[in-house]
């Protein structure tokens, strides 16, 4: 079964944080203590919305000392393909889920002396792990959250109590904004940069922080995108000996879930590179949607990755 | 010419590149013997010369050949010009800087291997990434050896087999590299036929 061991787990809390986020804390279903995490982690969460499966990650947000349960936020996206809406509009206490084992792409570097953080909106959510981890162990950090306006401030209260001036907030609304090269230039040796959030602010801080010298490697930034829509497209499966449609709102993964193919796939979110596939002919154009290919990989279309990537044109066949 | 041309070794031996202008708020250069000249190259790679020199940072000392360039460096006009008159004491003013030193800095190591391996040992530990530190080989190829059953290191070694200048035991000279250490590994070449040891050949020079 792709995807790795599955955790059973009940509703144990579902609280509305603000008009636009919930939150859900997950217990296992026997009562037991979840599996370990480090801040940054994220789980899949599978959701049975009417008979179409879908398959979310999020992260999570609890802090990591704490194994009886995990807590996630939920922004809710009117429109979006729908997970968060069935998180929203479905998910009650006491309902019984699926969750992954929670899997780290954006783990701190220990390594670091400190760590600065930027987080865009509901991108806050993988620091607040990661700032309990660091404030358990001692760790230096500061953290720069924008957004929208102070009743979308997700948990600002409880991380202005908690960390005090290590945090500091920026509204919209009020026309403020982060001083990212202000901030950059003050930074000792040994700093590692994190950054959360929507993709034009993800770009702004790696382009900035590229220019004013910092290294590549001490550079980490997580952003999951959605599938995405577009138009429906046939795909050839040349190990299942298969032809299937890929629909609308449907991404190439979950039609080839629905056709009963055991593809594999960890974040589907295109930044983790678990459900990377062989394309053995193509006579179109693959729409590459994911960050886990370099842009070599892209032009030469020798690879898909089916979490987020379409094709357009008349032929095109995997190897799966 | 005073580029070095390393041949093929196991994985765990450093290789060395050359360096190239990058942007940043600051740069800083330390260098010993010969890496005056990959210096100077280096900042004849640059367009505009003045932005650099106003952020520059040289720290040199000479290479354990005795080759000097100080005269030759000097002339560059770095904003900041410090001669160090060994490595060992040219560490702890590494140290210094490193404390005072901003996200933005750009280093460049370049000479010899013992140079280049505890000038990024000290900015490694700071957390910087070591990938993102610039090496560039010149001049002498003597290594500095640690001997793995005392522990101690030798400088300068110039012989394979050579004796450990702590405990005295024959060592064997691998290209096993430890970053950590910032030395070669010096294994003890008589253990199972005491007294049987190869005459010893100059392979570093």
């Amino acid at each position: 079964m792709s995807g790795g061991a599955k955790l059973l787990v009940r509703v144990a809390e579902v609280v509305v944080v603000n008009e636009l986020i919930k939150r859900f804390r997950f217990v296992s279903r026997d009562g037991g203590p979840l599996p370990a995490f480090s801040g940054g982690a994220h789980t899949v969460v599978e959701m049975d919305d009417n008979g179409t499966r879908r398959l979310n990650p999020y992260s999570l947000m609890s802090s990591p000392q704490d194994v009886s349960g995990y807590e996630i936020s939920v922004r809710r996206d009117d429109a979006g393909r729908g997970g968060s809406l069935f998180m929203h509009n479905h998910v009650k206490v006491g309902m019984e889920m699926v969750l992954s084992y929670p899997v780290n792409l954006f783990a701190l570097d220990n390594r670091a002396k400190k760590h600065v953080m930027i987080a865009g909106g509901i991108g806050i959510t993988p620091f607040l792990a990661q700032m309990a981890q660091l404030h358990h162990f001692g760790g230096k950090f500061e953290l720069h959250y924008s957004a929208r306006s102070r009743s979308l401030g997700a948990y600002m209260d409880r991380l202005a109590e908690r960390y005090d001036s290590k945090v500091h907030f920026y509204f919209d609304e009020e026309k403020q904004a982060i001083d990212l090269s202000r901030i950059l230039s003050m930074q000792p040796l040994g700093t590692h940069l994190y950054v959360c959030g929507p993709k034009g602010m993800i770009n702004w801080v790696l382009s900035t922080a590229s220019k004013m010298g910092w290294p590549e490697k001490a550079l980490h930034h997580e952003e999951f995108l959605a599938p995405g829509t577009g138009k429906p497209f046939d795909v050839k499966l040349a190990t299942s000996n298969k032809t299937i449609t890929v629909g609308t709102a449907q991404s190439l993964l979950e039609a080839m879930e629905a056709a009963g193919v055991d593809a594999p796939y960890m974040c589907r979110g295109g930044a983790c590179g678990q459900c990377e596939t062989n394309v053995i002919s193509c006579d179109g154009n693959i729409l590459h949607r994911d960050h886990w290919l370099t842009e070599e990989e892209h032009a030469a279309g020798l690879k898909i990755m089916p979490c987020v990537s379409r094709f357009e044109g008349k032929s095109i066949t995997i190897e799966r | 010419m005073t580029k070095t041309v390393f041949p093929p070794a196991m994985k765990s031996r450093p290789v060395y590149g050359v360096l190239e202008p990058r942007s940043g708020a600051n740069h800083l250069v330390i260098a010993d013997g010969e890496g005056a000249d990959a210096v100077v190259e280096w900042l004849a790679k640059h367009g505009d010369l003045a932005p650099v020199l106003n952020s520059l940072h040289i720290i040199y000392t000479a290479g354990p050949n005795g080759t000097d360039k100080t005269e030759q460096l000097k002339k560059m006009g770095a904003a900041q010009f410090y001669v160090a008159p060994s490595i060992s004491a040219l560490l702890p003013r590494l140290q210094r800087v490193l404390a005072d030193a901003h996200m933005g800095t750009q280093f460049y190591l370049t000479g010899t291997e013992g140079l280049m391996g505890q000038a990024e040992r000290e900015i490694m530990a700071t957390g910087f990434p070591f990938a993102a530190i610039q090496k560039e080989h010149r001049g002498s190829t003597v290594r500095r050896v640690q001997c793995v059953h005392c522990k101690g290191i030798t400088e300068n070694v110039a012989t394979d087999p050579f004796p450990c200048s702590h405990c005295g035991l024959n060592l064997f000279v691998r290209d096993h590299y430890s970053r950590r250490i910032a030395a070669f590994q010096g294994v003890n070449i008589d253990a199972e036929d005491p007294g049987l040891v190869p005459e010893p050949v100059v392979r570093f020079t």
